[in-house]
């Protein structure tokens, strides 16, 4: 891409206005991302215990694949709006990730965002996958969210007049993601609510930190999924009520006089709990003979699970990076009421580790090599291998913290 | 009641830090804009500086702490030329603070009033870390330092208007000072003039311009990419060919490779204070020149 520089003669006190990012186009950026993964063959991957959460997944197939390309538009509107979208192409498909504006200007530490968003609840919702510091997302959001929460909705904020830094936000949304559902958004009103709140400083040159409380309420209403039956044979079912979830998340940065350019320390954790209650309908889905155990009862179901991953990634030499993080998920209890002897709360903990090593020749471009042994699935171990480019070309925004 | 007390306090205390600034709150992206704000504003402003010395000012992240300082900013004052684009926009969208925003009068970006050399005719990422308006490391050619004062002081009048008397009176004072201290510099560096350097990074490129130096070579491959040993290498050989007097670095800089070709070539390694408080000697814009030039002469 060629942009001329205006070659303006600079006098005295004017402003002397270069050519910025396009003159008055918008950013664009377009993010290219693919992958080799080595792992065992698995038809009907799904973590034990959990609802397989939505279809929005990110990668996963072995061998060689393309991830999503991301191409980003962003700029402000006029003095008064921001806009911003971010669109992810994969075959046959484009999916709107983000399509949002922002206000700039309702002063007072207020900021408003309206659109599809990424929601602000916990630490790592917010980042796409190209900044993702693993190639793949942690286990807790992946139950949580499938890949990352996305809002339909609005998101205000507030940032108080402290010298600590101190944020609160509310948003309202559709919901018609998960843990939300396609009829549980269809209402007047919101099929989801967030909010959260955040705190953060510096400690000294060296360090600066960041933690949070984060709340979810969504109302799903004949969420569908598949699941293993009591036959071990796939059944389907439908929940609706209530899906309540809290995040609690932390991240700490060190760098050596707040210099990383040489070397640096990311410290990172996430832990949630989601309690979910309501009517849970079970059916047959195998068409066969014999019938899996569903029967199309209609019943009380209450679930209370947990989990946390925590993470580190320290950049031992300018451009490369090693990291480690650990997924733990507790699939706690699940209360199946009248549908209990049909389908089978497996009691079980998921784990992962993961292991990796990237390599970045600038800031545009980053190559990953990635291990873990990935025990999400009950009675398997799988060791994957993982390596990935991620490239970004055009004018990029900054990252947040 | 006891367990009470000490959330209170704490809200307390935050409100207190809140409410506790009468002057004109002023962030600098940089320690040597924090200084001409003082030097111009005097007990006017209170002066928060977003980057310390040892810090490269294009690296910096948009600290939960940043984003809580430009909240309460009643005026930003910045170098621009995208020097600060990988931060500084995060900082004014996140604050919910409408002063600072682009195009506002509590935005001030220092580049925007002075002549910028080494702007690429073509812009393409495989040439490295380029900006497009320019380069924006203006202040080591301190001739360019009294356009922006007089700017950023029009600037303060606008915003506190009540003070203008006294902001024209320290402008006219620092525009006197400054130009004695330059002619003072130029004297002083007089022998300095045609000395053959090499560079780490190309931001001396403005000193090297005022002093009438010549860049030999720079040891960083493409602007912000770091040098390699097979490029130092070739550093080295062609310090053979073209021998130079010094190898330039700024204090936030890894002083390695400067070290290897200095072993190498027999080039001395120069550590220059690249803002205020990169060295002892540094303490205000004035010292910051003093010690560079002293630096320099030492080097030769």
């Amino acid at each position: 891409m060629k942009r001329i520089a205006l070659a303006v003669a600079a006098c005295c006190t004017a402003p002397v206005w270069a050519a910025g990012s396009n003159s008055f186009n918008p950013d664009i950026s377009l993010i290219l991302q693919g992958r080799y993964l080595n792992a065992k063959d698995i038809e009907e991957r799904h973590v034990t215990g959990f609802l397989p959460a939505g279809e929005h997944d990110h990668g996963g197939s072995r061998g060689f694949s393309l991830d999503h390309t991301e191409l980003t538009f962003s700029a402000n509107v006029d003095h008064y709006f921001r806009g911003y979208a971010n669109f992810a192409i994969i075959d046959e498909k484009v999916e709107v990730e983000e399509a949002w504006f922002q206000t700039l200007s309702l002063d007072h530490g207020f900021t408003v965002k309206g659109g599809r968003f990424l929601s602000g609840i916990g630490y790592g919702n917010e980042h796409h996958p190209h900044a993702w510091d693993f190639a793949d997302q942690n286990l807790a959001y992946k139950v949580l969210f499938g890949t990352h929460l996305i809002h339909d909705g609005v998101q205000a904020r507030w940032l108080a007049p402290t010298a600590t830094f101190l944020e609160f936000g509310v948003e309202a949304a559709r919901g018609q993601f998960f843990p939300g559902s396609t009829a549980g958004g269809d209402k007047n009103g919101a099929g989801a609510v967030a909010a959260f709140a955040r705190i953060g400083d510096d400690w000294g040159d060296s360090h600066s930190w960041r933690a949070g409380v984060s709340y979810l309420h969504a109302s799903p209403k004949g969420r569908e999924s598949h699941v293993e039956d009591a036959n071990d044979v796939e059944a389907h079912i439908d929940f609706s009520g209530d899906s309540r979830t809290w995040i609690a998340d932390f991240v700490w940065k060190w760098a050596p006089d707040g210099n990383s350019r040489e070397r640096n320390l990311k410290l990172q954790a996430e832990y949630f709990q989601r309690h979910e209650s309501g009517e849970l309908e079970c059916e047959d889905n195998t068409g066969e003979t014999p019938p899996g155990a569903c029967d199309g009862t209609s019943s009380d179901y209450s679930a209370k699970q947990s989990g946390l991953y925590a993470q580190a990634v320290y950049q031992f030499m300018p451009r490369w990076r090693v990291g480690y993080r650990h997924d733990w998920l507790d699939s706690g209890t699940v209360d199946y009421g009248a549908n209990d002897g049909m389908l089978a709360h497996a009691k079980y903990s998921p784990t992962r580790h993961s292991v990796m090593l990237d390599y970045s020749p600038s800031e545009f471009s980053r190559l990953r090599l990635q291990l873990a042994q990935d025990k999400s699935m009950r009675d398997v171990t799988d060791n994957q291998i993982i390596v990935q480019y991620v490239m970004s070309i055009g004018p990029h925004g900054a990252h947040k913290f | 009641m006891k367990r009470l007390t000490l959330p209170v306090m704490f809200v307390a205390g935050l409100l207190w830090n809140a409410v506790s600034h009468a002057a004109l709150n002023v962030l600098a992206c940089e320690p040597e804009w924090g200084a001409l704000v003082m030097e111009l504003a005097g007990d006017k402003a209170s002066v928060s500086v977003a980057t310390t010395p040892r810090q490269d000012p294009h690296r910096i992240e948009a600290r939960p702490s940043l984003i809580a300082r430009a909240r309460r900013a009643d005026l930003l004052v910045c170098t621009g030329a995208e020097l600060e684009i990988g931060w500084l926009p995060l900082l004014q969208r996140e604050s919910g603070n409408a002063k600072i925003q682009t195009g506002r009068p509590g935005w001030f970006e220092a580049a925007d009033y002075a002549e910028l050399i080494e702007k690429p005719d073509t812009l393409d990422r495989a040439m490295g870390d380029v900006h497009a308006a320019g380069n924006p490391h203006f202040l080591f050619d301190p001739r360019t330092l009294p356009a922006v004062a007089e700017a950023l002081t029009a600037r303060l009048q606008k915003i506190d208007a009540a003070n203008s008397a006294h902001y024209a009176a320290r402008l006219a004072d620092f525009k006197q000072r400054w130009g004695a201290a330059i002619t003072r510099w130029e004297q002083r560096a007089a022998p300095l003039k045609g000395t053959p350097v090499a560079v780490h990074h190309k931001n001396w490129s403005y000193l090297i311009l005022w002093l009438g130096m010549e860049t030999v070579v720079d040891l960083e491959p493409k602007p912000g990419v770091d040098p390699s040993a097979a490029h130092l290498a070739e550093v080295v050989k062609r310090l053979e060919q073209t021998p130079a007097r010094m190898v330039l670095r700024a204090n936030y800089q890894s002083p390695r490779p400067s070290q290897w070709v200095e072993q190498r070539a027999g080039v001395k390694a120069v550590e220059l204070p690249f803002t205020i408080g990169g060295s002892d000697q540094a303490k205000n814009l004035f010292s910051l020149f003093d010690d560079i030039i002293t630096r320099l002469l030492e080097g030769r």
